[in-house]
């Protein structure tokens, strides 16, 4: 057994045995802003000045949607409000790889269009919005 | 067998790093809806022809004309644009079709340079690399347009602009998917100049490629800028083999 692995069976002895609080998941953040709106969600999700993510993600009863990232009907029941969001403010911290923009970013960029140049694609408040909307996709 | 060894290590060298081609290599036209694919098809239908019509009536004219140095161009200039980005000896540095034709309208005709994206050069561009219809990308990335190259191939697996996203990340690794309604290709150089649609004329393979830099909401770099040149020799390298179908009709 190597350490982390360890790691891992210490921790779940931890919560299963003793019902000590969980270690804090890496993949998840709390919220940036106050609660979302689902319906304003909905719009970020389609709209071209939104977050478009209709480019690349198919979701229930949107009609015209791109096929680059998975269909998110039922992410809501897969991940959690937390999950949700650490993987839309910026999702190469799951998946180094991902192709998928990181939505609410300003550092680590590069050749930015002046016109975007310090500003995250969503404010805090827009990812607040997506993220209630992608909840109830359950 | 040592002397195989060598030879493997050194196509290994070439390619260092590069992301792997995308397999089997497939021209953007495939990716196209049936009706452009037929207006690209059609001699007398597509667009891009009347710029190589243009282009054949330029290349006659004036003064000095290319015709009075390189005579029918069906003879030599065949085969030409498959070659290009390449190093040029007598200008000491890598330059794109469009560029050689510009070194020569300044520096063998004594004629100010066409504007990029002007209708004379893209005419004279479209016509010349109709000359070479057909034929396989063969461009050279050894010596002295080693460092283009790799300026290129660097680039194009670079994480830019406010979306974040890399050339390899829609070219390689999801062509085939749609991003909303749009086909993404594997991003071969082979129709441009082309015809576009969405612009309602023809444009060069740089404008193609602005238009890539802006979709991921990074700075354009400016016509002739040393990056637009060095994705062009790493796509021209990237799509060895595939035929070049100039004038191309795209979205
Ligand atoms: C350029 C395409 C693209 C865009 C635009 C995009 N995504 Fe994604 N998204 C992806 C891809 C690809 C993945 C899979 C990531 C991976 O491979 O790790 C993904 C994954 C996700 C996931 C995780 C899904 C899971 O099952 O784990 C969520 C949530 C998500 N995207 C939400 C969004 C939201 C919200 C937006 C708009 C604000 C958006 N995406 C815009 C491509 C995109
Ligand atoms: C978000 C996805 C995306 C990214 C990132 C992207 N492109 Fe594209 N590219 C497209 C789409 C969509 C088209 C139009 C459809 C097609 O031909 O693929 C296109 C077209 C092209 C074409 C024309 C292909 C043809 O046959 O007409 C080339 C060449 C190209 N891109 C190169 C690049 C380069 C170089 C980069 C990096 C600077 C890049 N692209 C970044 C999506 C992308
Ligand atoms: C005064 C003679 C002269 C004229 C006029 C001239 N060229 Fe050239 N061109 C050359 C020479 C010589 C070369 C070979 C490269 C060199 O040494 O500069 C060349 C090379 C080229 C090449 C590269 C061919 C290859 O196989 O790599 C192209 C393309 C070209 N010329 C196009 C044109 C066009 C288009 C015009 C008219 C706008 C034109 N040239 C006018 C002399 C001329």
């Amino acid at each position: 057994m190597n350490a982390d692995e360890r790691g891992w069976a210490v921790a779940g002895l931890c919560v299963v045995a003793l019902g000590c609080a969980p270690l804090p998941a890496r993949d998840e953040q709390g919220p940036l802003a106050g609660a979302g709106d689902a319906a304003r969600g909905r719009a970020v999700f389609v709209a071209r000045e939104g977050g478009h993510c209709v480019l690349c993600h198919a979701a229930p009863g949107v009609a015209v949607a791109g096929d680059v990232g998975p269909a998110l009907g039922g992410i809501g029941s897969r991940l959690t409000p937390a999950q949700i969001r650490f993987r839309v403010v910026d999702i190469t911290r799951v998946n180094p790889d991902a192709v998928m923009p990181a939505f609410h970013r300003t550092e680590g960029l590069s050749r930015v269009a002046a016109q975007h140049a310090g500003r995250p694609v969503l404010s805090a408040q827009q990812v607040e919005d997506v993220v209630a909307y992608l909840a109830t996709l359950r | 067998m040592r002397a195989l060894a060598a030879l493997a290590l050194c196509a290994c060298a070439a390619a260092a790093a590069a992301p792997p081609r995308p397999e089997p290599p497939l021209p953007g036209t495939h990716f196209l809806g049936s009706d452009l694919k037929a207006l690209q098809a059609d001699d007398f239908a597509n667009p891009g022809l009347l710029w190589v019509a243009r282009g054949e009536a330029l290349w006659s004219e004036g003064a000095k004309p290319c015709a009075a140095c390189h005579g029918e161009a069906a003879r030599s200039m065949r085969g030409a644009a498959a070659r290009y980005p390449r190093f040029d000896a007598g200008l000491g540095r890598v330059v794109n079709l469009e560029g050689r034709i510009d070194a020569c309208r300044t520096g063998r005709q004594g004629l100010p340079a066409f504007a990029p994206e002007s209708p004379e050069r893209l005419a004279l561009a479209a016509f010349v690399a109709r000359q070479s219809r057909g034929m396989p990308l063969a461009v050279s990335v050894d010596g002295p347009a080693r460092p283009v190259f790799e300026r290129g191939r660097d680039l194009y697996r670079t994480r830019i602009g406010q979306l974040n996203l890399a050339c390899t990340h829609c070219h390689d690794e999801r062509w085939g998917k749609t991003l909303l309604a749009e086909p993404i290709s594997q991003g071969h150089p082979t129709a441009w100049p082309a015809y576009r649609v969405e612009w309602q004329t023809l444009g060069s393979l740089q404008r193609r490629l602005r238009a890539c830099f802006f979709g991921v909401r990074a700075a354009m770099p400016d016509y002739g800028d040393g990056d637009l040149l060095a994705l062009e020799l790493y796509l021209a390298w990237r799509g060895e083999g595939l035929a070049l179908e100039s004038p191309g009709v795209r979205r």
